[in-house]
């Protein structure tokens, strides 16, 4: 009786408060965007705003259910569940109903289950009880299999399923072990590799070699800290181009650009290796390497992006980068849900009042395409409010995690903090254009149990550990 | 605590940073960019179908025979529906109140959010009064597609009709959607994807009044509607609309080919009904109306119903015999009514060559012949095969596979039939000689028995009958469609032989009192078949001139009493008609007899089948 006085009295009812208020406004824009005059009622259980209002009942007792579990259950049998869950990612690929030829759901009556949903708690429990192990580090070559096995599993059977954009979000999990130790450079790196990624899909190849040639001369003078030479490799760089093109031009090749300049660059780094080892000069190496590394990346972009990725990925991708747009095609949702959260204005148009929604413009509107709702019926007054709630419980989840005694619930914390922080990210920033349309839900917004549920058991899980903070877990 | 706590601002840092991007995008497109508010005022993307004008068809005189007129569908998005006026709308395009409900009724449980026709055809007058009050109609919007026209209400069953597309056509074609119209018979049918062109589709902004507020971005999606092509057909209207009259008051129909071409100048059935009643908002109701008719008046009786083709069939088995090299000198003998196993019904002089038994119809002669023909074959499943066969060639007894919608292949008996029918190795000649007179299990279409001539008229050969001659491209010229010549052996002077005792037919034979025109010389054959339920039926086929023939053709009148009777005046005005251009006056009362006949109200309709 007093330990279950404690988790009430402990638990951290500022984020229970935000949860409950996201979910409820999730609710009420779910019925603004599936609202119509013939169904009026709210509770009307043959709409969707009906049955989510029982998945938001269901999920508060699975909370209250969760909460009481004991704190130790959780760090005891982390493996068990994370062995579980991926049997039943396994079995749902053979047992599984298809629906729009993904089989990624049970379907047990007339609830369906997605096990994919469950491998995000689960392998987030998994990896806190693999970092927190007394022998663990992180920088050992042993611990990054480990623990790239512990994500790469549940990521590869969740793609087998055809839901990529589930599997994406276990990518995040590098936040949490950067704050585990890991090294930055990975970050860095990881960052380079991005930005590149999207370099080398929006510039042309003269641009991207020029591009990189101007980074490499650049780094190179920061790194030595000699803007002199760094000038020199400029106005080398451009000289030995216009002469090469000067005697294109008169001999009549009719060489591209692009050819020209890979002409220059091998020059360039001809004389550039020679001067770096007449004079011994040690940074010369690392930048002849990152060149190397650089050009290797953008050239395996080129083949990942036109022989691994499906056209409709290509297509989502092209569109948020404006290398092709499709209004009709791939590009209508977004091109529809900007128009509906552009419309909303400042203020909004008010609950019920949206149109675009209404009329059923943005497809997938209570479930993927929420947010478009309170962008159009609250305006900008309005989204803000919601990113910032948002931001405040993840901001919250991280000062939660960071008061943890034990490893095991600050990892577990912060893979919450992270794993929300992804979808969220992600889910509004394709509704407004800024990230591809990659089919997940907005936390506690979207329509649906499974996701409902998977969201709810993940945060509650952290809030049971939190309310026995004191206690060390492993 | 531990050395990485500080990373923790980093994360934190991170969700920040990304909270505040996605922000500032928030304030750009919802407050500083009023694009959206702009796209959003015309917030409706309608999908708007441009149907093409369907191809026109002209007869081969450059008669216009189809044509399109305007008419408009009103379609509604339920969604988008608000409270309106209901008695005001029923009263602009008048429908009942119940039947405008039923329809929104119907259009709900399709889709709330894809339009559905609600009523369609329109006149373009009902048209001007809607599109003036349509801002009182929110959800209801007006596409514009044609209709068919007949100037004149001939030639239905070749033409044939347009209808709404089915979910069979849809799913066979994508090109189709509900709500299409594709041809479902005739004409319209066999060259559909010539008439019908390609549909374009334009994408409208509506606003929140229901009104077009432009395309959508400046119209580069749009693909354009290209009409459909133009076809010149082969019959000639005049002719076709006199046959249409002479048939008047009967059961049958008349085929007429131009032989050299393959050309079909007329074909009509009758009873015919006006092609009119299959366009407009009393569509269903005509058609169900015409479905019950007793005399089914949508059968096209030209090609789609076999008949035995009685004594005209003794050309073809003149041709047979004459090809096996039996009958080019043979004398066979006729007791008259007393000839045994078939007898004679004409009295004539005995025996008698291949060309006088023509003339006189002489069925002992033909019963003697076809059993010269089938004993010519070691058994006679092998004489029958070698008779098909021949039969086969001529265009008989199976489809003759031009452009003709709904042909039918009639029948001609196989060996297996006969083999089930008397047993294998049973039956012999005379078991089944009812053949050698055109009567019995042997069934031709008039169309066939047309074409049969025609391959007489060219002495060898006949070119697939069709109905279009040509279609026109978009750069205006007229690509001539392309149809089979095919060959049937035997020496001219077979043919010839035949050809002499067709013109005695004519000249001093069965025909000569009815058939027999001024100036040009006919060749023709009667056919009178016994009729089990009635009635003889009455049939006459016939060329002229006999020298360079421009007209062959096949009459065909169910209870037509006998071929003389109905049939050979009917083919005989016909060609004098589109030889000479007029009948001369000894044969108006043909004319007039023909047109004021009627055997439909006297006759005994055989529902039951």
């Amino acid at each position: 009786m007093k330990t279950h006085n404690n988790i009430w009295l402990n638990l951290d009812w500022i984020t229970v408060f935000l949860y409950l208020v996201l979910v409820l406004l999730g609710w009420a824009n779910i019925y603004a965007a599936v609202y119509s005059d013939e169904h009026q009622s709210i509770f009307d259980m043959g709409q969707r705003y009906g049955k989510q209002l029982i998945w938001i009942i269901a999920g508060v007792i699975l909370a209250i259910l969760v909460l009481t579990v004991d704190s130790k259950f959780f760090a005891a049998f982390a493996y068990h569940i994370y062995l579980i869950t991926i049997l039943l990612l396994v079995a749902v690929l053979f047992l599984g109903k298809e629906v729009n030829g993904a089989r990624a759901w049970f379907e047990i009556g007339n609830v369906a289950l997605q096990p994919a949903e469950l491998g995000k708690f689960a392998t987030n429990l998994a990896i806190a009880k693999c970092i927190s192990q007394f022998d663990f580090k992180i920088q050992k070559l042993r611990s990054y299999l480990i623990l790239g096995a512990l994500i790469g599993i549940p990521s590869i059977l969740i793609i087998m399923q055809n839901d990529t954009g589930s599997a994406l979000v276990f990518a995040v999990f590098v936040f949490v072990f950067y704050r585990e130790g890991l090294n930055g450079m990975v970050l860095f790196w990881g960052f380079a590799a991005g930005a590149l990624f999207i370099l080398s899909l929006i510039l042309s190849e003269f641009q991207l070699l020029l591009f990189l040639l101007t980074i490499s001369v650049a780094a190179y003078g920061v790194l030595r800290q000699n803007i002199k030479e760094a000038l020199i490799g400029f106005f080398g760089i451009a000289g030995t181009f216009g002469l090469i093109w000067l005697i294109d031009t008169i001999l009549g090749l009719g060489g591209t650009p692009f050819q020209l300049l890979l002409i220059t660059t091998a020059i360039i780094a001809f004389l550039f290796i020679g001067y770096g080892i007449i004079n011994h000069i040690r940074q010369v190496w690392r930048i002849f390497l990152f060149f190397i590394f650089a050009i290797g990346i953008s050239m395996s972009v080129n083949y990942f992006y036109k022989n691994v990725l499906i056209t409709h990925q290509r297509n989502r991708i092209d569109e948020v980068l404006g290398i092709k747009t499709d209004k009709l095609g791939a590009g209508y949702n977004v091109n529809q849900s900007k128009i509906a959260i552009g419309s909303g204005g400042i203020t909004g148009k008010g609950f019920l009042q949206g149109t675009q929604t209404k009329y059923n413009f943005v497809p997938e509107q209570s479930t993927d395409f929420i947010f478009c709702t309170v962008g159009e019926e609250w305006g900008f007054v309005g989204s803000t409010v919601v990113v910032g709630m948002f931001l405040l419980m993840l901001i919250r989840l991280i000062t939660l995690a960071e008061r943890q005694r034990s490893q095991f619930s600050r990892v577990y914390g912060y893979g919450v903090a992270c794993i929300l922080f992804f979808h969220i990210a992600i889910n509004v920033s394709m509704t407004i254009g800024l990230a591809p349309v990659i089919g997940i839900p907005l936390p506690f917004f979207s329509y649906g149990g499974s996701s409902l549920w998977a969201f709810t058991i993940l945060l509650f899980i952290f809030l049971r550990l939190d309310a026995s903070r004191t206690e060390n877990l492993r | 605590m531990d050395i990485y706590s500080k990373r923790k601002y980093l994360i934190i840092g991170l969700f920040s940073l990304t909270a505040v991007i996605i922000i500032i995008r928030l304030f750009t497109i919802q407050v500083l960019d009023p694009s959206y508010k702009i796209s959003a005022e015309n917030n409706v993307l309608r999908r708007v179908v441009n149907f093409p004008a369907r191809g026109l068809i002209y007869d081969r005189n450059g008669k216009l025979m189809v044509f399109n007129q305007a008419a408009y569908d009103v379609l509604i998005t339920p969604r988008e529906m608000k409270a309106f006026d209901t008695l005001a709308f029923c009263r602009i395009v008048g429908v009942e109140k119940e039947e405008l409900a039923k329809e929104i009724k119907t259009a709900r449980s399709y889709s709330m959010y894809k339009p559905s026709p609600i009523i369609k055809q329109l006149s373009s007058q009902t048209y001007a009064v809607l599109q003036e009050q349509l801002f009182k109609y929110p959800g209801f919007f007006i596409q514009a597609r044609t209709l068919r026209q007949f100037p004149s209400k001939m030639a239905a069953h070749v033409m044939g009709f347009i209808g709404e597309v089915n979910q069979k056509d849809i799913d066979a074609n994508k090109y189709y959607e509900s709500g299409d119209y594709t041809g479902q018979s005739g004409i319209e049918k066999t060259y559909e994807a010539e008439l019908r062109g390609v549909k374009g589709i334009s994408y409208m902004m509506v606003d929140v009044h229901n009104m077009p507020k432009g395309s959508f971005e400046q119209g580069r999606l749009d693909t354009a509607a290209v009409i459909g092509k133009n076809l010149t057909s082969t019959l000639n209207a005049d002719l076709q609309s006199y046959g249409e009259r002479l048939l008047s008051g009967k059961v049958g129909s008349i085929v007429a080919i131009e032989p050299e071409t393959g050309e079909i100048l007329v074909l009509a059935s009758s009873p015919t009904f006006d092609p009119g009643l299959f366009i407009g908002r009393e569509r269903s109701k005509n058609y169900a109306k015409l479905l019950i008719d007793p005399y089914k008046p949508m059968v096209n009786r030209a090609v789609n119903s076999s008949y035995p083709p009685g004594s005209t069939f003794k050309i073809a088995n003149a041709l047979i015999g004459l090809e096996e090299g039996v009958l080019q000198t043979v004398r066979f003998s006729c007791q008259g009514k007393g000839s045994s196993p078939i007898k004679c019904t004409h009295n004539h002089e005995t025996p008698l060559g291949l060309i006088s038994a023509i003339r006189e119809s002489c069925n002992a002669f033909f019963w003697q012949a076809f059993r010269t023909e089938i004993n010519h074959y070691p058994t006679p499943a092998e004489g029958l095969e070698a008779f098909r066969n021949y039969l086969l060639d001529m265009g008989i007894g199976k489809k003759i596979g031009g452009d003709i919608f709904s042909e039918t292949s009639g029948n001609i008996p196989t060996i297996s039939y006969y083999d089930k029918y008397f047993g294998s190795g049973r039956w012999n000649a005379l078991t089944i000689r009812s053949l050698s007179i055109g009567q019995g299990e042997l069934l031709l279409t008039p169309l066939q028995l047309s074409n049969m001539v025609s391959l007489i008229a060219n002495r060898g050969y006949y070119i697939t009958p069709h109905l279009v001659r040509s279609i026109q491209d978009y750069d205006g010229t007229q690509r001539v469609l392309h149809f089979d010549k095919h060959k049937v052996d035997g020496g001219l002077e077979n043919y010839e032989m035949i050809v002499q005792g067709m013109e005695q037919v004519v000249e001093t034979g069965t025909a000569r009192s009815t058939a027999k025109i001024d100036s040009v010389i006919i060749c023709g054959k009667t056919g009178t078949i016994q009729n089990p339920h009635g009635e003889a039926h009455s049939a006459f086929v016939a060329f002229g001139p006999m020298i360079n023939p421009k007209i062959a053709i096949a009459v065909y009148i169910e209870n037509g009493v006998w071929g003389a009777r109905y049939a050979s005046p009917i083919a005989s005005l016909i060609i004098e008609k589109y030889l000479r251009g007029k009948i001369a006056p000894k044969r108006q009362h043909f004319e007039d007899a023909m047109f004021n006949s009627d055997l439909i109200s006297t006759m005994k309709v055989d529902t039951g089948d």
